[in-house]
């Protein structure tokens, strides 16, 4: 059903619809809205599920593990300072390969404090095994809700899936989305049935501590299979259009990339501004692509190589930074093309902390990697970095 | 598990099977091993209650011995013994 | 001599087999707990002796559901495994305890307990408190006793040890108005299981706080941990209180014995036991202990 809905309440729909046993909050803008219409939902009896209001994110994140772990399906939403709060919650359940799926409404990192959107909460926890998919609109976001739980609950994943959205830019924008129905979600989702669970029924001691003789190969299974999560994110997308009878899925969406000689590369929200700057240049008859990171984790390097091998050069809009190295999204697309193919990457930090991505900024970054710059800042203001 | 037959095994490392930490003999520990003197034990169940192996057991109500697969030898059941009915010895039975 | 094997079932909740020290407090009064849960129970065990020694894959001494996921969070784990209960109709047949150590509990783990005693999730916490960090070392935390002395509150030429009171968890988690706060001894185990029965037979939040000797931490005897309890409770410095709904329902009576005869047997109090500075401390510990009896009442 078509509503014209704001993205936060977009998403609490979609969770509420994949009926989640146990859901666990705790507020920081952004994420608020999605939290307050679940609570909303649940209030009105429209949903059955505990809902546990938490103390922080370390313990929203713990609430999720044991449920979990005790058989139920989780849910929680957080950004910024939150997420990094939880961050070794966050290795623990990938660790004990407990499916669940939380919201990471990206937003910046204090110092300084900041609430406005950038991607740079997300991009820390990256090697934490959560499989990562990014929403470019608040209809690929309520999807990838609905398909987070199918990849995550697949015996052959068994890693849980972070959905991230960009903070106020999608959240609190209201979009015309198409709703399923519960009966819709229902056949396309069963009920989460744990391969191992907490029950005196059958009682397992989950956590052990393991030493050097077991640990390594602990750690590579799971980077093993985050990696062979791939197949399964593709395979859920097809099984969701048979379902819903729209496309929303694949690692990457590459747009007017066939015989683009640049091609910008980046995730979530941004990419709509990218695709419109690319419409714009093409009229005037230049080659230009983008190609949207959809699904971050697993790096899903052979779909890139694929698509951007015969561009001579890819630009990567970053929303984050890793202090003293630089690009990270960019430095991993390097590392992929690396004797595949002979395609510079330039880096370009563009949007922290809220900073508006215009087409004169993409204009800005399309000249400057042009001349030849391998990595820089976009819209650097002087004006702002000659007070200090 | 049987319910789970037909689907993977456990990922490696997340599950510990329980109760196997009794293929760990941990009489191996020590070299004391409690003596009970029957004619003296009153039945009061201390020993057996606040061992923290959990490896003493009464046969019938005061016959009172220890497993020494994993009996440490800590002699706190000799030490809390309200009727001095234990004493430990380094002569193993 | 019996040739009769003998036999430990799952059921017992707390197998031998496990790593604890020789004459460890904690590991006895585990075992009195679990026989009183019984196996229909799930535990969240916070990082610490009793996890370390329990749980070295592929070995486990547990006989029951147990999951361990880090140092501060089993409150907020437990929470979460209660309310997948609750979901799922079960609440009623399978009881869910959180198990954390002194620091674990009472300086890490605090935030989240204390979250989880104001939601009044259907949870028994247990604290065994042995008043250090044990596992890591003996460091100093938040339970340790005025005086003692730790590694990282060692006694010195410059110092007496830890110079801070203990932390009163007992009366913090009261505060909550949670319907039963209980402290017990690994000493008294009759006492021990009767609180931990009158616990499980209430629905809501409960803090039960077990005071476990630890024969390296303190320095004592491995064989001496009952009797050196028995001294903490019977001198003061370990009333053994029970709360229900934030007022003091019932306390152990004691004798009264001198805070010396408990000090002097315990290496971790050894350095006030000469000259005029150890006396002078020790009769600030006699003061606590004092404060306590008459607080609670605890001679007659």
């Amino acid at each position: 059903m078509r509503k014209m809905i704001e993205g936060s309440r977009a998403v609490a729909e979609a969770v509420a619809l994949c009926r989640p046993d146990v859901i666990s909050a705790y507020p920081i803008t952004p994420q608020t809205h999605i939290v307050e219409e679940l609570s909303q939902i649940v209030a009105d009896g429209e949903l059955d599920a505990e809902y546990v209001l938490v103390e922080s994110e370390h313990s929203a994140a713990s609430v999720c593990l044991g449920a979990v772990a005790a058989g139920s399906r989780a849910y929680s939403a957080t950004t910024s300072q939150g997420m990094l709060l939880m961050v070794e919650v966050l290795y623990n359940i990938a660790g004990m390969r407990l499916p669940m799926v939380i919201t990471g409404v990206n937003r910046a990192i204090s110092a300084p404090l900041n609430i406005w959107n950038d991607q740079q909460d997300t991009m820390a926890v990256r090697d934490t095994g959560w499989l990562q998919l990014y929403a470019e609109d608040n209809q690929e976001c309520l999807d990838m809700h609905l398909q987070a739980y199918k990849i995550s609950e697949d015996d052959r994943v068994l890693l849980p899936v972070m959905v991230c959205m960009d903070g106020f830019i999608l959240t609190h924008t209201y979009e015309s989305v198409d709703m399923p129905t519960q009966e819709q979600v229902d056949a396309f989702l069963p009920r989460y049935n744990p391969l191992y669970k907490l029950d005196p029924a059958d009682p397992y001691t989950l956590g052990g501590y393991i030493g050097p003789e077991k640990y390594h190969e602990v750690r590579y299974t799971i980077h093993r299979d985050c990696l062979a999560a791939k197949e399964v994110v593709k395979e859920v997308a097809r099984d969701f259009r048979a379902a819903f009878g729209r496309w929303a899925g694949d690692v990457i969406e590459a747009y007017q990339c066939d015989d683009a000689e640049v091609v910008f590369v980046a995730m979530g929200s941004v990419v709509g501004t990218l695709k419109e700057w690319v419409d714009r240049r093409r009229a005037a008859g230049e080659k230009v692509g983008v190609v949207k990171l959809r699904c971050y984790r697993p790096f899903p390097a052979e779909e890139l190589v694929a698509a951007l091998s015969r561009a001579r050069r890819v630009i990567v809009l970053e929303k984050a930074v890793s202090m003293g190295g630089y690009g990270i999204v960019a430095a991993e697309l390097r590392a992929a093309l690396h004797g595949q193919a002979n395609v510079p990457v330039t880096c370009a930090v563009a949007g922290l902390g809220g900073r508006d991505v215009t087409m004169g900024t993409v204009d800005e970054m399309y000249d400057r990697a042009r001349a030849g710059e391998a990595d820089f800042f976009a819209d650097l203001r002087a004006e702002v970095l000659q007070e200090s | 598990m049987s319910a789970t037959a037909s689907r993977r095994k456990p990922p490696l490392g997340v599950i510990t099977r329980p109760g196997t930490s009794l293929r760990n003999k941990t009489g191996s520990w020590g070299i004391m091993r409690p003596v009970f003197d029957w004619n003296k034990c009153t039945g009061c169940n201390t020993c057996e209650t606040i061992c923290p192996e959990g490896c003493i057991r009464h046969l019938e109500k005061k016959q009172y011995e220890a497993d020494s697969e994993y009996c440490k030898g800590c002699g706190m059941c000799a030490a809390a013994c309200p009727a001095k009915a234990i004493t430990m010895s380094t002569e193993h039975r | 001599m019996s040739t009769q094997p003998f036999t430990y079932e799952l059921s017992r909740g707390f197998l031998p087999g496990h790593r604890a020290c020789a004459g460890c407090g904690q590991a006895s009064a585990v075992r009195v707990v679990m026989e009183v849960v019984g196996p229909q129970c799930i535990v969240a065990n916070a990082t610490g002796c009793l996890e370390v020694f329990s749980t070295p894959h592929p070995e486990s001494a547990w006989g029951v559901p147990w999951v361990h996921s880090l140092f501060e969070n089993q409150a907020a784990v437990a929470s979460g495994i209660e309310a997948a209960l609750r979901k799922q109709g079960k609440l009623d047949q399978i009881r869910v305890l959180a198990f954390g150590g002194d620091g674990g509990t009472i300086d890490i783990g605090f935030g989240a307990l204390s979250g989880m005693l104001e939601r009044g999730h259907d949870v028994l916490y247990i604290c065994w408190d042995n008043e250090a960090y044990m596992n890591t070392g003996v460091q100093r935390s938040g339970a340790t006793p005025f005086a003692a002395s730790t590694t990282t509150s060692p006694a010195g030429r410059a110092s007496f040890g830890e110079d801070r009171p203990k932390k009163d968890l007992p009366a913090i988690a009261a505060a909550h108005g949670i319907p039963y706060v209980a402290v017990a001894s690994m000493s008294y185990f009759a006492d021990l299981r009767r609180k931990v029965k009158r616990a499980l037979d209430i629905r809501g939040a409960k803090y039960l706080q077990v005071h476990v000797p630890c024969p390296p931490g303190w320095g004592y005897d491995e064989k001496d941990s009952m009797e050196v309890g028995r001294l903490a409770v019977e001198c003061g410095l370990y009333p053994l209180v029970e709360w229900e709904n934030g007022e003091v329902v019932r306390v152990r009576k004691i004798k009264k014995i001198p805070v010396e005869d408990y000090l002097k047997v315990q290496r971790r109090f050894r350095h006030l036991m000469r000259g005029e500075a150890g006396k002078a401390k020790i009769a600030e510990i006699q003061a606590v202990a004092d404060a306590n009896i008459k607080k609670y009442g605890l001679v007659d």
